[in-house]
């Protein structure tokens, strides 16, 4: 497998809350990986995780209060922690674009949807006022929006949590990014619109050969969109690798555990087993592994060290340290 | 019809009047008063110790449906019984007690200025379940029962996790022993490795109590893998009701079939491909003529447009509402890659 | 935007941990404990005034008036001789009386109505917010001033004026909560166990909606204290000689120029007053505000 150089990286980022006079509470904890050109990649991870802040880091839009305590992201070659706020927000359109689970709060509700899709195009691609409304209604039309030269003068309040959703869309698309963020952009929609939007988003990114980070709480919704994935768990990444091998055979507990208590529409009869306990106290992290005190395979080594994401095999990593007692043999 | 039925709506309406505003009173021909149409006829029947699904989609009704079914929202027309009696529209103590709720959101079916054992303690005096003197030790039994410990008693509701709250929620449901849970998305808002917990519980509520559960949902993974029957609903009616696997392997509605193959799948062998559905569920305001299900239904005929369908069997307890029901092609909803 | 659920996470995790936190961090909570020694020294001022006032706060001795501050008379004295300190000391009475008494009935009343309106609706809810909205459109002093000039100038007509007036603005407040708290599921649930409408307002819609009605209600009592300053001054207040700041700041007024401390040092006392009131009500604020997620 050869590696080209990845259009997205990730290295050793930690986010936390910086207190003077105590230890920072580390959120997201030495989070690496990479995203190459056309890449769907999906983290998951429950609430807590810190799958959303990751995006967040990438995006330059942590909320206040919370900092990048070490790490960088670099995009193409550039690292965007040392890039000027200025030089930022330049990428943040016709490079990276983000869409966000409640399109209803990021949409400006007083303006028409047809002008906020096209401020993008106007700002940074320097189209005329007529050409950026042309090709907003042209970015609707792509998206499914049905009849999208009336729809491109409705207000957002006015149109279905569905086709908001595909504005958003639209909006993230307008400048054909290399690098599409999603942020749960299903969980609020029904169960066909969801499927719709799923479709959409993998046709578009095709189309426009934009790379994709999908967050999800939703291990179906990431084996339906994604190439590869990463597990987070309080903060960590736990488990990384193609979608279809960890599916089939996840090398870290957590995932394990994950996968057994979600129901499977293709198995109906097989028992869901939860993962007993509740996941850590971000401020007062345990000192070995974060998920030791819920794993059934715990050995007392576990609770020495929080154990570094390892490679099993190309493109295959873990961070467990009993992985390879616990599930025998080297992965397909 | 089996004479196991604990609940039985029959034809159940709901209609909501929205008064338009006074200034578009002003214009001419503008009188008429909006009116939105949250149910439409709705029969069905909860049996004893079943746990039957309610599934359908944002504005279908399963929400209305599960409000008239506890008494916090009243019918607009037709008839509830409740073990062959109907059900008062003004319920008293005990008729209340029979049917109990479990909400969606456990952070605001708690209130947080009480304690835990408090909550319970309430209800068991206000009912007199049991002697004063048994309070405690019934509020405890009652914690067991929901796989959890003594000390939550004196705990408030915020010193739990949303799984947690979401088990308080239900001890307090059982507090006053009802027949009927009426469980509305409990747990949508939940962590996936929670969320197996719960439904777990809700298992074995109804195989150890002989509860007879309403389960409102929206994910048909849950969904197949909690109920032996699902009642579909689309835009205020039931389209389709069915024992669990036979809705699943043989559905006899479109919208039905749309559905399940929308389910996002676990495994890469299944994962749906096709476009199984264009568009979004019409306004209630607005409800499409004929079959409301048509203008989105890949199968319309010109009948379709006509002809408002009813629930009709199409099988051995199984119904659906659909003209062309028997003709419709058979589903695979494994669509292998 | 929604919050990534890793800070609200991290915000439960907190909760979770402090047990029965509102009971026990009172005393954590600077701008109550700073409110509460302001206001319980002027209170133990109000109180003790007979013993620790010098001299009789209305007794005049014209030989002696106007003296600056110093020897016998810390403050001086007044235009008829009057120890300004002593009149200070059981002004605190007068003025502390009228402020907490012209808060406690609107704030009783008002939470009533509102509450009942916001729980209710319907007919009852439309009166009681068209009472309110015409309450609101006059100015609360013109209000005041009209009612105490029909009713006599007098301390029973200054509380039966202001409750007949403040009161919509806690009807306003407890209705506004109510109409958030009564749509939460607990509510519904509470009903669904049988309780009688009066158990869940009292029991279950009560505790969480009166914190607002309170932390408004400190401030009620400044902006009271400062209505009987305004009527004193308009001479619709306490009737003279009885000491009170506002007519103290009235009478010192005429000598600004050469006796600033006549007028200056009641003020200070209001403003040091107001302060003490409104810290409190910042603490509990702080301290009632009900977790509320979402």
């Amino acid at each position: 497998m050869t590696t080209p150089a990845p259009l997205l990286s990730v290295n050793n980022l930690s986010l936390g809350v910086v207190r003077s006079g105590h230890r920072p509470t580390v959120i997201v904890d030495d989070v690496s990986f990479t995203v190459a050109k056309g890449e769907r990649f999906g983290i998951v991870g429950e609430s807590g995780s810190g799958k959303s802040l990751t995006l967040r880091a990438i995006a330059g839009l942590l909320p206040a209060g919370i900092d990048a305590l070490s790490g960088s992201v670099t995009y193409e070659g550039r690292d965007l922690f040392s890039t000027s706020s200025a030089a930022r927000r330049k990428l943040m359109g016709p490079e990276i674009a983000m869409v966000f689970q409640e399109p209803m709060t990021a949409l400006n509700p007083v303006v028409r949807v047809g002008e906020q899709i096209a401020e993008g195009p106007r700002r940074h691609l320097g189209l005329s006022r007529a050409a950026a409304m042309a090709l907003a209604i042209e970015m609707m039309a792509k998206t499914g929006i049905p009849d999208p030269a009336k729809r491109a003068r409705a207000f957002p309040h006015e149109l279905s949590g569905g086709l908001r959703q595909r504005i958003m869309i639209a909006m993230a698309l307008s400048c054909r990014p290399k690098l599409l963020l999603c942020d749960e952009p299903t969980t609020a929609l029904d169960v066909t619109v969801q499927h719709q939007v799923l479709r959409l988003l993998e046709q578009l990114c095709d189309d426009f050969g934009a790379a994709l980070i999908f967050v999800t709480h939703d291990l179906a919704v990431v084996n339906q969109t994604c190439d590869n994935l990463a597990v987070m768990y309080a903060g960590h990444i736990v488990e990384s690798g193609r979608v279809k091998d960890v599916f089939r055979d996840p090398r870290h507990p957590y995932t394990r555990g994950l996968l057994d208590s979600a129901p499977d529409f293709d198995q109906p009869d097989r028992a869901l087993v939860p993962i007993p306990g509740f996941p850590p106290n971000l401020a007062d992290r345990p000192s070995g592994c974060a998920f030791a005190p819920r794993c059934i395979h715990a050995q007392p080594g576990c609770l020495v060290a929080s154990p570094a994401l390892e490679s099993l095999a190309p493109g295959r990593s873990v961070a467990c340290i009993e992985s390879d007692s616990i599930f025998q043999g080297v992965p397909a | 019809m089996t004479t196991s039925a604990v609940l039985r709506v029959s034809n159940i309406s709901k209609n909501y009047h929205v008064p338009s505003p006074i200034l578009s009173k002003l214009r001419p021909g503008a009188l008429r008063r909006e009116s939105l149409t949250a149910l439409d006829g709705i029969d069905l029947e909860l049996r004893a110790g079943e746990i039957l699904a309610l599934v359908g989609e944002s504005g279908s009704g399963k929400s209305t449906l599960a409000k008239i079914l506890v008494g916090s929202v009243e019918a607009s027309a037709g008839q509830l019984d409740y073990r062959g009696l109907p059900m008062p529209v003004r319920r008293g103590r005990d008729a209340t007690r029979r049917i109990q709720m479990v909400f969606q959101d456990p952070y605001s079916s708690l209130n947080p200025r009480i304690t835990v054992g408090a909550i319970l303690a309430e209800l068991l005096k206000l009912h007199k379940i049991v002697p004063r003197n048994e309070v405690r030790a019934e509020s405890i039994r009652l914690l067991n029962l929901v796989g959890m410990q003594e000390e939550a008693l004196d705990a408030y509701p915020s010193q739990f996790s949303g799984g947690q709250r979401q088990r308080i929620a239900i001890a307090r449901a059982l507090a006053v022993r009802p027949d009927v849970l009426i469980a509305d998305e409990p747990v949508s808002a939940l962590d996936v490795s929670v969320q197996a917990t719960i439904l777990e519980l809700f298992t074995s509520l109804r195989v150890e109590l002989g509860l007879s559960i309403l389960f409102v949902a929206h994910n048909l993974a849950v969904v197949q893998h909690l109920s032996q029957r699902v009642a579909v609903m689309y835009l205020g009616r039931i389209v389709e009701v069915a024992e669990t696997a036979e809705l699943f392997a043989n559905p006899r509605h479109p919208y039905t079939q749309a559905l399940i193959g929308s389910i996002p799948r676990m495994s890469e062998s299944s994962v749906n491909l096709e476009l199984v559905l264009e568009g979004e569920p019409p306004s209630p305001y607005d409800i499409p003529s004929g079959c409301r299900f048509h203008p989105r239904c890949p199968a319309a005929v010109t009948a379709c447009r006509e002809i408002d369908p009813s629930l009709t069997a199409v099988a051995a307890d199984h119904q659906s509402a659909c003209l062309l029901a028997n003709e419709l092609p058979a589903f695979y909803p494994v669509a292998t890659s | 935007m929604t919050t990534p659920t890793a800070l609200l996470f991290l915000a439960q995790e907190k909760r979770r941990n402090t047990r029965t936190r509102s009971l026990k961090a009172w005393y954590r909570n600077p701008s109550l404990i700073a409110g509460l020694i302001v206001v319980g020294a002027l209170v133990l001022v109000a109180v003790l005034a007979p013993v620790i006032a010098p001299f009789d706060p209305v007794k005049q001795d014209l030989q002696n008036s106007l003296l600056a501050p110093g020897g016998a008379h810390w403050l001086g004295t007044d235009k008829y001789g009057r120890d300004v300190l002593s009149r200070l000391i059981w002004g605190a009475r007068v003025d502390l009386r009228i402020g907490f008494m012209a808060v406690l009935i609107p704030f009783v009343f008002g939470s009533v109505v509102g509450a009942l309106a916001g729980y209710f609706g319907g007919w009852f809810d439309s009166i009681v917010m068209q009472i309110v909205d015409i309450f609101f459109a006059f100015p609360f002093y013109v209000m005041v001033i009209v009612l105490v000039f029909l009713l006599g100038a007098g301390e029973v007509s200054i509380y039966l004026a202001i409750s007949a007036i403040s009161w919509v603005a806690y009807a306003k407040i407890v209705r506004g909560e109510v109409l958030v708290v009564k749509k939460q599921d607990y509510i519904v649930a509470a009903r669904l166990g049988g309780m009688s409408h009066g158990r869940v307002i009292v029991r279950h819609i009560g505790p969480n909606v009166m914190s607002q009605a309170i932390v408004y209600a400190m401030s009620d009592i400044v902006l009271d204290i400062m209505a009987i300053v305004t009527l004193g001054y308009l001479g619709l207040g306490v009737a003279p000689p009885t000491a009170e700041w506002g007519s103290m700041i009235l009478d010192g007024q005429e000598f600004i120029t050469t006796q600033w401390q006549q007028a200056t040092i009641p003020g200070l006392v209001i403003v040091v007053t107001s302060l003490g009131l409104s810290w409190i009500g910042d603490g509990l604020s702080d301290l009632l505000s009900p977790e509320r997620r979402k």
